[in-house]
């Protein structure tokens, strides 16, 4: 079996967000970058699928070169090649679409990326790239089994849990849930040292253009003050969350 | 040219979303001088999507389960019957699985956590949430078809009542991708998505044990349950009630958080509700200030006065 591992280079979760250049572009300044959590939560199911069935687990990213450091990660955790495509990610489809040309080039049984990205947050790179490939595709995906080219998964929908069989090629949307956040690995001296002999190649991007761009950021305004309310006098609050912000 | 709205059903009744859409859809309509049409799936009173200005509802009839790709096919079936070039749907986890399938169908421009009516219709441009709600991007759809994905409770009801006609839609539909093995949902719990008010509970309820609290505060108010990322680690409370950066997001009304720290990554998570209230012992914990209301105290002392007073507050009606 042959996998890929879609990987976002996203700000750390607790980065400090701000905008430069008039706000139209993000201070990358004093920001460390990791792999997407959903990325990383699809990235470690495809070690497990490395570890039991021996399958092949290549990674890739859309980007300039400052990404390479969270691709060589990847390859510590244990990817066994990495693909770059030479290219600032602008919009989900662009992104989708360029991955799409890897994967039909591949031959890839399964594609996993993460639900969303936590830094532009679109979720529609892993359904895109489903639709582009006409391949099986399941969202917000909690667990994956795959045995003789058949894969049952669970997806997460509002309120509970829903099993679905089907074929390979299947893309997922990787989610938290699809492993234990225990089997998380941290990358190992070991790791790290086979990370640098590994292959990481980088492929010009094939020129699709954006469907949507983004012009400009703002930060939400501040907020104001919180309203104490004393311990013994819980009524207090009643009656501020129905008279004042009326939300009872 | 015209808009479209995905209007969901569970159960054949529409849901609250689906008259938010309607409400997006409408503004957008009226801003491009065109008529709102709205698609759904098996809804027994399609009618009432009229209340916010929907004048003509195609209903699909489909006995299989939900598909992504049969539902996209039949959205895209509708699109073209109406000659649409705006469609809106909502962040329901269902939406977000089909709609990237319309959008590459139609070569459309999507756009999610759209938080206001469009910025203008030449450019196109939306004000979108990103960030995990620590900002906002003012993207431009550049496409000449555009799908715009609206945030939960964002745009909120607007009533305009129009009269609905309905009618039997019957496209020819993709081949369902996947088969339905098994459906676990609880149908007689409000889900974290549709919820008007959360009840959160964080590390600060030492155990499993104590959460009947917070199910019975949620229960008085007619809430849902979540929890912080820790609780969920540590199997106190199920993985789907995790919420925050990493978890589901929230953007309910009211979010009530007790023995939550407020860690950043679960304020972002939940920052785009609407009021916060929070219950911790400790007054410097990050949580008051992202909170609009604030109760220093021990959630074990709180809590129980706070179920009692709200019964006979809800008692009077
Ligand atoms: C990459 C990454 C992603 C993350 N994503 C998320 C996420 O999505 N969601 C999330 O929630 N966290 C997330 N976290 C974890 C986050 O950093 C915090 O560790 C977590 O939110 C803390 O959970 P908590 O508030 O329940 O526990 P704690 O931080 O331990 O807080 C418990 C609180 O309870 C209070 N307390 C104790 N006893 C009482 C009492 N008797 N009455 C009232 N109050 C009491 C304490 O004062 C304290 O403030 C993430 C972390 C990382 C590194």
């Amino acid at each position: 079996m042959k996998i890929l591992v879609c990987i976002s280079h996203v700000p750390d979760t607790t980065s400090k967000i701000n905008f430069v250049d008039n706000d139209t572009q993000f201070d990358t300044n004093g920001v460390q970058y990791i792999i997407n959590p959903n990325d990383e939560f699809g990235l470690t199911r495809a070690m497990w699928f490395k570890e039991k069935d021996g399958a092949v687990v290549d990674v890739i990213n859309v980007g300039g070169a400052e990404t390479e450091s969270t691709l060589r990660k990847a390859l510590a955790i244990g990817a066994d090649a990495a693909i770059r495509i030479d290219t600032a990610a602008l919009e989900a489809s662009q992104v989708a679409k360029e991955i799409a040309t890897v994967i039909a080039a591949g031959g890839y049984d399964l594609i996993i990326a993460g639900r969303e990205s936590i830094d532009y947050n679109g979720g529609m790179v892993p359904g895109m790239i489903a639709a582009l490939m006409d391949a099986s595709y399941v969202n917000n995906c909690v667990g994956l089994e795959i045995s003789d080219g058949k894969a049952t998964a669970i997806r997460e929908i509002d309120g509970g849990k829903e099993t679905v069989s089907t074929q390979l090629p299947l893309v997922i949307g990787a989610q938290k849930g699809l492993v234990e956040e225990s089997d998380l690995k941290i990358p190992n001296m070991r790791g790290i040292m086979m990370a640098r002999k590994k292959p990481l190649t980088v492929q010009p991007a094939s020129a699709v253009s954006p469907l949507a761009t983004t012009s400009t950021y703002e930060k939400p305004a501040p907020k104001g003050e919180v309203k104490l309310v004393d311990a013994d006098k819980v009524d207090d609050l009643i009656d501020l969350l129905h008279k004042e912000a009326k939300v009872i | 040219m015209s808009v479209l709205v995905y209007a969901e059903t569970d159960q054949g009744k529409l849901k609250k979303s689906a008259f938010e859409v309607a409400s997006y859809g409408k503004a957008v309509a009226d801003m491009m001088g065109t008529s709102l049409s709205a698609v759904t799936f098996n809804a027994e009173t399609a009618e009432e999507l009229g209340t916010y200005g929907v004048a003509k509802a195609m209903n699909i009839s489909t006995t299989a389960a939900f598909d992504a790709k049969v539902y996209a096919s039949g959205i895209e079936a509708a699109a073209e019957a109406v000659g649409a070039t705006v469609i809106v749907v909502s962040s329901s986890a269902d939406a977000r699985y089909l709609t990237p399938l319309v959008a590459m169908g139609m070569a459309a421009g999507y756009v999610t956590n759209v938080v206001a009516a469009p910025e203008g219709l030449s450019p196109f441009t939306v004000k979108r949430s990103a960030f995990t709600n620590k900002a906002f991007t003012h993207t431009e759809i550049t496409a000449e078809k555009k799908i715009i994905g609206v945030s939960n409770n964002a745009f909120g009801l607007i009533e305009q009542p129009t009269d609905c006609a309905v009618e039997d839609f019957s496209p020819a539909l993709a081949a369902p991708a996947v088969t339905v093995e098994q459906v676990d949902k609880a149908t007689d719990k409000v889900t974290i998505a549709d919820a008007e008010i959360v009840v959160s509970g964080g590390r600060g309820l030492k155990g499993p044990e104590n959460w009947h609290m917070i199910e019975d505060l949620a229960d008085t108010l007619g809430a849902a349950t979540a929890c912080s990322k820790p609780v969920s680690d540590m199997g106190w409370r199920p993985h789907s009630e995790h919420v925050g950066q990493t978890g589901k997001p929230v953007a309910s009304n009211l979010y009530i958080a007790i023995g939550v720290s407020g860690a950043i990554q679960h304020l972002a998570g939940i920052n785009s509700s609407k009021v916060k209230v929070v219950i911790n012992n400790d007054p410097e914990a990050p949580f008051f200030k992202a909170a609009d209301y604030g109760i220093v105290g021990d959630a074990f002392e709180v809590v129980p006065q706070l179920i009692e007073k709200l019964k006979a507050f809800k008692a009077q009606g």
